[in-house]
C-alpha cells in the first residue's frame, strides 16, 4: 500500500502538472510520470468520472485559483503584454516557480528576477515589463509590510552624520526606465467591460515610449499605497541610506544644504525614517 | 448555545464571513451581527490596511479565526514562521476557538492553495492528529478542524470520511467545525447518505456549524460558496442542530458576493432552527 507521503507527492504532482491550451489536465506529471496512469493508480473513479476526470477538477482549481491571484497582483504586466500573453507568461511562471508560502500574497516575489531569465515572454520591450513588475512587487510590499517607529522631528535633530538611518519596510525604492508608475494607475482604473479596447490603445502608446530613467518612491501612507517621484539625487540618498551608510557617506557632498533639509523634512513628514534594524 | 471547551465555552450566534466588499459598509453603518468569522491568513501579515481594518471590527465585533493552510493532513511538519505568525494574530484577535481544515495542501515546502482531501488511513489520522496536538500546544487556543467538500477518494482509505473525522478528532482531542454544506457536496460526489454521516459525528465535540451555497454540474458539485444555502443543505443544519444543539453558526459566502445585506439576510435564515433567544443574538 502506497504510504501517505506517496500519495501526497503523486497526487500534487499530477494535480500541478501545467493545463493543456485547451484548459484540460496536463499530459505528464511534473515529476515526468503519465497523469493518467498516476491518476488511475490513486484516484478511485466513481460511476460518472473517471480517476483522471477527478483529479482534474483540482487541477484547473489549482492553476486557476493561482493564475487569478497572479493576475490580481500584476495589472500593469498584463495591461502592457496583453491578456494572451501574460497568461502565458503566468503559466510559465508558476510552472517554474509554484509558491513556496502559506500565502498567495508571495506568488509574484519571483516574477521579476525570473523574468529577466525569461525575456521572450515580454513582448515587444522587455525592460518596460521588467520595469513593471518591479514596481508592481514593490506595491505588494507596501500594502502590508511592517511599519517600524517612524523618526519625527525631534528625533531628527538628535542625529549627527556619523549614523546611519533605517527607511521603513514597506518603502521600496525603483529606478526604471520608462514611467510604470502613471502606466498602471491607469490601466487599474479600467473597467472589466471597455479593458479589451482600452488595453489595445495603451499598448500601443507604449510602444512609442522612449527610455528615459526616473526614480519612484513606492510606499505606504495612512494604509494606501503610493507612488512617489524622486529626483536622482533624493533617489541615491535614500537607497544609501536603505544599505546602511551613515548620513556622511549617503548624502552627496554637492548636495545644497537647503534641499537636503527638503528632503528629510518630507521623509519625516511621510514616516519613511526609523531606527536601522540593528539598533 | 452549546458553548463547550472546543470552542472557549462561547456563547456565539449567528455570524458571517468578514469580506473585502463589505468592509465600507460595516464601518459606516455598524450593522448588528452576531460575530464574524476572519481568514486568518488574509491578517498574518506585519501591517498595513488589513490589520488596521481588522483592529477597527474589532472595535466593535466579536471575531473568530479560520484558516485555510494549517495543511494539518500534510506529512511535512507544521510550519513555525507560519505557526509564529498565527500566535500573534490569535493575540491580536482573541479568538476563543480557532478552526482550520481536515486536509492536505502542500508537499515539499511547495503549497497548492487549496483543500486536499485526507486518504482514510489509520496512518493518516495519527499524523493528522499528532499536528492538530502540537498546535494547540503551540497556539495555547482550542482548535475545531472543518471537514471538507471533496471530489477525489482514494484506493487506500481504510474508512469512511466520517470514520476518519472520528478518529482525529479523538487523538487529537480537538474539536468539529461542522460544515453541513460540504457533507452535502461530497454525498452527492461520493454517493453515501449525508445523514448517515451527521449521526456519526460526535455531538459533544461541535464546537461552530459553517452553512453555504454551491454549485451544481452535470457529473459533480462544486463547493463554490457563491450561492444561497439550498434547501436540502438548510434540511441538514436543522437535523445537525437537533443533534449537536444551538451552535455558533457562519455563512460562507466567498465569490460574486452580494451586498452586506443580502449575505446577512440569508445567514439570518439560520435563526428558523434556533431557539428564540440565540436567533435574537
Amino acid at each position: 500500500m502506497m504510504d501517505l507521503q506517496e500519495i501526497q507527492r503523486r497526487f500534487a504532482a499530477a494535480m500541478m502538472a501545467p493545463l493543456k491550451p485547451s484548459d484540460a489536465i496536463g499530459a505528464k506529471t511534473i515529476a515526468g510520470r503519465s497523469v493518467r496512469a498516476e491518476a488511475t493508480a490513486i484516484v478511485k473513479p466513481n460511476d460518472r468520472l473517471t480517476s483522471v476526470e477527478r483529479l482534474e477538477i483540482y487541477s484547473r482549481s489549482y492553476w486557476f485559483r493561482i493564475l487569478d491571484a497572479l493576475t490580481d497582483d500584476f495589472p500593469g504586466l498584463r495591461a502592457l503584454l496583453g491578456d494572451g500573453s501574460f497568461h502565458r507568461m503566468a503559466r510559465a511562471y508558476l510552472a517554474d516557480c509554484p509558491s513556496a508560502s502559506f500565502t498567495m500574497r508571495n506568488l509574484g516575489s519571483r516574477l521579476t528576477s525570473w523574468l529577466e531569465g525569461h525575456q521572450d515572454f515580454c513582448r515587444r520591450n522587455p525592460r518596460l515589463a521588467l520595469d513593471m513588475a518591479r514596481l508592481e512587487w514593490a506595491h505588494v510590499e507596501a500594502f502590508d509590510s511592517a511599519e517600524r517607529a517612524p523618526l519625527g522631528p525631534e528625533d531628527l535633530l538628535e542625529l549627527d552624520e556619523s549614523m546611519a538611518i533605517g527607511l521603513q519596510p514597506y518603502l521600496s525604492l525603483i529606478e526604471a526606465q520608462f514611467p510604470v508608475d502613471d502606466l498602471r494607475i491607469e490601466a487599474q482604473q479600467w473597467d472589466e467591460d471597455v479593458r479589451t479596447s482600452l488595453a489595445r490603445k495603451f499598448r500601443r502608446r507604449c510602444l512609442g515610449l522612449k527610455p528615459a530613467p526616473i526614480f519612484i518612491a513606492v510606499h505606504r501612507f495612512e494604509d494606501t499605497v503610493y507612488y512617489r517621484r524622486l529626483d536622482e539625487a533624493e533617489h541615491h540618498t535614500l537607497s544609501a541610506l536603505a544599505a546602511g551608510l551613515p548620513l556622511i557617506s549617503a548624502i552627496p557632498e554637492d548636495a545644497d544644504a537647503d534641499q537636503v533639509k527638503g528632503w528629510f523634512t518630507t521623509w519625516s513628514r511621510l514616516g519613511w525614517l526609523c531606527r536601522p534594524e540593528s539598533a | 448555545m452549546p458553548a463547550n471547551r472546543f470552542n472557549g465555552n462561547s456563547e456565539y450566534g449567528i455570524g458571517i464571513g468578514l469580506r473585502i466588499p463589505h468592509y465600507q459598509h460595516i464601518l459606516e453603518n455598524k450593522p448588528p451581527v452576531d460575530w464574524f468569522e476572519i481568514i486568518s491568513e488574509n491578517y498574518m501579515v506585519d501591517g498595513g490596511r488589513p490589520l488596521a481594518i481588522l483592529d477597527r471590527i474589532r472595535e466593535r465585533y466579536r471575531v473568530v479565526q479560520h484558516g485555510v493552510s494549517m495543511y494539518f493532513g500534510s506529512v511535512e511538519p507544521l510550519n513555525r514562521d507560519h505557526l509564529r505568525k498565527l500566535k500573534a494574530l490569535v493575540r491580536r484577535t482573541k479568538t476563543p476557538w480557532l478552526t482550520d481544515h481536515l486536509c492536505w495542501g502542500s508537499v515539499d515546502g511547495r503549497y497548492t492553495h487549496d483543500l486536499l482531501p485526507m486518504p482514510y488511513t489509520f496512518e493518516a489520522a495519527e499524523l493528522t492528529a499528532r499536528k492538530i496536538r502540537e498546535a494547540i500546544d503551540f497556539l495555547e487556543v482550542p482548535i475545531a478542524v472543518e471537514n471538507v467538500s471533496s471530489y477525489a477518494e482514494f484506493h487506500v482509505s481504510e474508512m469512511t470520511e466520517w470514520e476518519f473525522l472520528n478518529e482525529v478528532v479523538e487523538r487529537a482531542d480537538c474539536g468539529i467545525l461542522l460544515d453541513v454544506n460540504n457533507i452535502y457536496v461530497s454525498s452527492r460526489n461520493h454517493d453515501f447518505d449525508p445523514r448517515e454521516y451527521l449521526d456519526a459525528v460526535p455531538a459533544g465535540r461541535v464546537a461552530q456549524i459553517h452553512i453555504a451555497g454551491h454549485s451544481k454540474f452535470e457529473k459533480y458539485i462544486l463547493d463554490t460558496h457563491d450561492h444561497p444555502v439550498i434547501d436540502p443543505v438548510w434540511d441538514l443544519y436543522e437535523a445537525a442542530i437537533a443533534r449537536v444543539g444551538p451552535t455558533p453558526t457562519l455563512l460562507e459566502w466567498d465569490d460574486r458576493i452580494p451586498s452586506f445585506d443580502e449575505v446577512h439576510a440569508e445567514a439570518r435564515k439560520a435563526a428558523r432552527f434556533l431557539p428564540a433567544q440565540v436567533a435574537a443574538s
